[in-house]
């Protein structure tokens, strides 16, 4: 029975405190061509410079449109719409679990145009939920902790790697803290998922007194200044343009798998502005948006050849199976595996 | 306009078998749809089935209470079947352990405890409508047995997608059968039809006077038709019969007691002793004449008309015909002071036909001619064979046609503008193209240069 009540007292918790939901950035875009028709207003976890070109370039198509764009951390980004209910016209996450729970539990409008009809089948679900952009889950070393070997290509070769040199990766080793990371917690479930030698991986990393990060900014700062020497399942379009230049860290795509995130867009249920939220969508996925995201903001639109062409590469499904590690009892049953297999005395 | 009740058998036919299509067409659409309905929602079911036997097998008692370790699979496999939204609960009692804690099982579920297969209910769930599995465990926690309900929902708009994709295909198969069954229906009326269009076809080919009964071999459901038509015409036949024996009976009954009463006369014309009395004796004697020769004109009609139904098909030499003609038709002539000259006979010109008709046209023609002769003149009769059709010229010069039309003095009961002095019925120039109608020939009437007329009869020669 506590464990009843502990799971309720969970749920709760996570509800309670998502009441008001926190912003980290809230940014207007004024319209540009004088006179305001319209406001647009999009919740968002993806930082605002790295959609700022994109938007900007919206604004130019649509000069009567102004632009609200709000920051918050995925965790945020959810309760704000289904525990506020937000007014929002265009909710984009990189979170697809929490996405996809907004989708199933009601709070996703349906849309249909030509080009979400265009989206190849793993990259939406429903009329519902849309991604954007493929983003790669690496793995990043550095050279010198290689000591002239060739990198690990699977992670049965990394596990190799670190049984055999030690003493070069105890305590420099970073990954998500999947507890406090929703992003991380992520990964970590989906590399369970598709793979028993995670497991083992975990183990041996466990064995190195791995440190913990709630985000990747700090984690790739300790990179760069030879705090760390390894970080795993670090967001390849997030860590590229800020390793990029430096020859001592090596940005490696494991060939067993490589999670690829897929940043999803939805439009809620209770949207003001439905049809500009939509039609933002519309722009993110048609041609010019596809080419902004990819020069400008450096994510990877959407390309199923790209994918055919690296079969390494492994989508998350986005499907209710993703509801699964959401879950209270399937959560604390996870994560205190995790623990048991990460953090060791 | 068509009588009313006279609808066509073809159409009749065809619109039957075209209703009796068109429902074939619906019951099998109705049908594919609600069997394929049906089988899309119990493979669905299954699925969902699997998922909540999945949960279910997952929960754990100990001394914690109860737990589940919600498989990934289960949640899995459900999105990949289709795309549907899911949603699920695992209770004990009321308490939710973990899960949607608004879902709940109807309340007309008592449960079922036990390691049960799931029970499907369809049931409302927030903003849409759910089919929900529910099953029960007993698991041991904390030394006691507890009943753990698992509910697994999800939307089926994947069923709805099946059922109309299922509905379009039932719907394109129910118009492919409707479309079959209207051709075959249209072929089938056709060859029902046929042996009916052959027997009419066989009847009307007849020609006019065939009355042989009908032997064409019709299938049995004709058999009656043809047979009442048999009878029909044997009745037809009979009928015909009698009127031609009728026709001789009154020509012999007719003909006969004027030439009594015409030799009577002429007796008494030469024992006749006052000039008054001879004056009205020779009137007598002329009426009897025409009458006799008006009598045999009907009687020549009416055998012409019945025998042209019949037509006797029998050689016949124009030749020898022609010169009996001229000798019966000289004695009048010769009364008249005309003069007949006949030529051509030397050959034998032969047609074939019925002699009888024949002879009466040519007979017609030679007393018209004789008839409106004046005297001292020369009625000139000819034979020639040409261009495979005989041809007999009967030349006078009379007072000719004066204007009159061929079709209008060859009408029945008509006659010339210019005749009001000389006795005639009207009838003579109607037999003569009669018969050659009937023997497939024609008649010709000209005025003659010089004065008079010229009628031609063409017969086909043999």
């Amino acid at each position: 029975m506590r464990a009843v009540l502990f799971a309720l007292g969970l749920m709760l918790g996570t509800i309670t405190a998502a009441a008001a939901f926190e912003v980290e950035e809230d940014t207007a875009f004024a319209a540009t061509g004088g006179a305001q028709t319209a406001e647009l207003a999009v919740l968002s976890t993806t930082d605002t410079e790295v959609l700022r070109p994109v938007i900007l370039a919206y604004q130019a198509r649509n000069p009567g449109i102004a632009l609200r764009y709000t920051v918050a951390n995925s965790q945020q980004v959810f309760a704000a719409i289904a525990d506020d209910g937000a007014a929002y016209d265009l909710v984009i996450s990189s979170a697809m679990d929490l996405q996809m729970k907004l989708a199933n539990d009601g709070f996703a409008r349906p849309y249909r145009s030509a080009l979400t009809d265009a989206l190849p089948k793993w990259a939406r679900w429903q009329d519902l939920l849309f991604a954007f952009a493929q983003e790669p889950v690496v793995l990043i070393m550095a050279r010198a902790a290689l000591d002239g070997q060739p990198p690990p290509r699977t992670r049965r070769e990394l596990t190799q790697l670190l049984r055999d040199a030690p003493d070069r990766f105890m305590g420099r080793i970073g990954t998500y803290d999947p507890e406090t990371s929703g992003a991380g917690y992520l990964f970590v479930t989906q590399d369970a998922r598709l793979s028993d030698t995670f497991w083992r991986l975990a183990e041996v990393m466990g064995g190195l007194a791995p440190q913990l990060y709630d985000s990747s900014a700090p984690m790739i700062a300790d990179l760069q200044s030879g705090r760390l020497v390894l970080a795993y399942n670090v967001l390849g379009s997030y860590a590229a343009p800020r390793i990029a230049g430096s020859d001592a860290l090596a940005l490696i795509e494991l060939e067993d798998h490589t999670l690829t995130l897929l940043r999803s867009a939805l439009v809620p249920r209770n949207a003001p502005a439905p049809e500009l939220g939509a039609a933002f969508l519309d722009f993110l996925l048609g041609p010019e948006g596809r080419s902004l995201i990819a020069t400008e903001a450096g994510l990877p639109p959407i390309n199923e050849a790209a994918l055919a062409a690296q079969p390494h590469l492994r989508p998350i499904r986005l499907d209710p199976g993703l509801l699964v590690y959401l879950d209270a009892l399937k959560r604390r049953a996870f994560l205190e595996e995790w623990q048991a297999a990460l953090i060791q005395p | 306009m068509r009588p009313r009740g006279a609808i066509s058998l073809r159409a009749r036919l065809v619109l039957q078998l075209l209703a009796l299509a068109a429902g074939l067409a619906v019951l099998l659409f109705v049908t594919v749809r609600t069997v394929a309905g049906d089988a899309a929602e119990e493979t669905l079911d299954g699925v969902l089935g699997a998922a909540t036997l999945a949960i279910a097998d997952e929960l754990r008692g100990g001394d914690e209470g109860v737990t589940v370790d919600l498989p990934h699979e289960a949640f899995s496999i459900l999105g990949s079947i289709s795309e549907d939204r899911i949603f699920y609960r695992v209770a004990v009692a009321d308490a939710t352990i973990t899960g949607y804690a608004d879902l709940a099982a109807p309340a007309a579920w008592a449960g079922a405890a036990g390691p049960s297969s799931p029970e499907f209910f369809t049931a409302p769930f927030r903003d849409t409508e759910v089919r929900v599995a529910a099953m029960q465990r007993v698991v041991l926690a904390q030394g006691r047995p507890v009943t753990v309900t698992v509910l697994v929902a999800q939307t089926r708009s994947g069923q709805a997608a099946i059922a109309s994709r299922v509905a379009n295909r039932a719907a394109g198969i129910g118009l492919g059968v409707f479309a079959l069954a209207a051709a075959l229906s249209i072929l089938t009326a056709g060859s029902v039809l046929r042996p009916i269009n052959r027997l009419a076809e066989a009847v009307s080919r007849r020609g006019p006077q065939d009355l042989r009964s009908v032997d064409h071999p019709s299938p049995a459901e004709l058999r009656p038709l043809v047979l009442a038509l048999n009878g029909f015409i044997a009745r037809l036949r009979a009928a015909l019969m009698r009127t031609e024996t009728f026709i001789t009976e009154a020509a012999h009954h007719i003909r006969t007691p004027l030439a009594t009463v015409r030799a009577r006369a002429e007796i008494a014309l030469r024992r006749a002793e006052t000039d008054e009395a001879r004056e009205t004796l020779r009137a007598v004697i002329r009426a009897v004449e025409e009458s006799a020769r008006s009598a045999s004109q009907l009687l020549d009609h009416a055998t012409v008309v019945y025998r042209s139904d019949r037509l006797a098909r029998e050689p016949v030499d124009l030749a020898p015909l022609l010169e009996r003609l001229a000798q019966s038709v000289a004695p009048t002539a010769e009364l008249k002071d005309v003069t007949l000259q006949v030529a051509g006979t030397g050959a034998a010109v032969r047609v074939t036909g019925d002699a009888l008709l024949i002879e009466a046209a040519l007979r017609n023609l030679l007393d018209n001619a004789v008839k409106y002769s004046p005297p001292e003149t020369e009625v000139s009769l000819d034979l020639a064979a040409a261009e495979g059709a005989a041809c007999v010229t009967v030349a006078d010069r009379g007072r000719g046609l004066s204007g009159s039309k061929q079709a209008d003095l060859t009408r029945r009961f008509a006659r010339g503008a210019n005749v009001g002095d000389v006795v005639g019925s009207g009838l003579g120039l109607t037999i003569v193209e009669e018969v050659a109608a009937a023997h497939g020939g024609w008649f010709d009437l000209t005025e003659r240069e010089g004065g008079g007329t010229c009628a031609q009869f063409y017969l086909p020669l043999a």
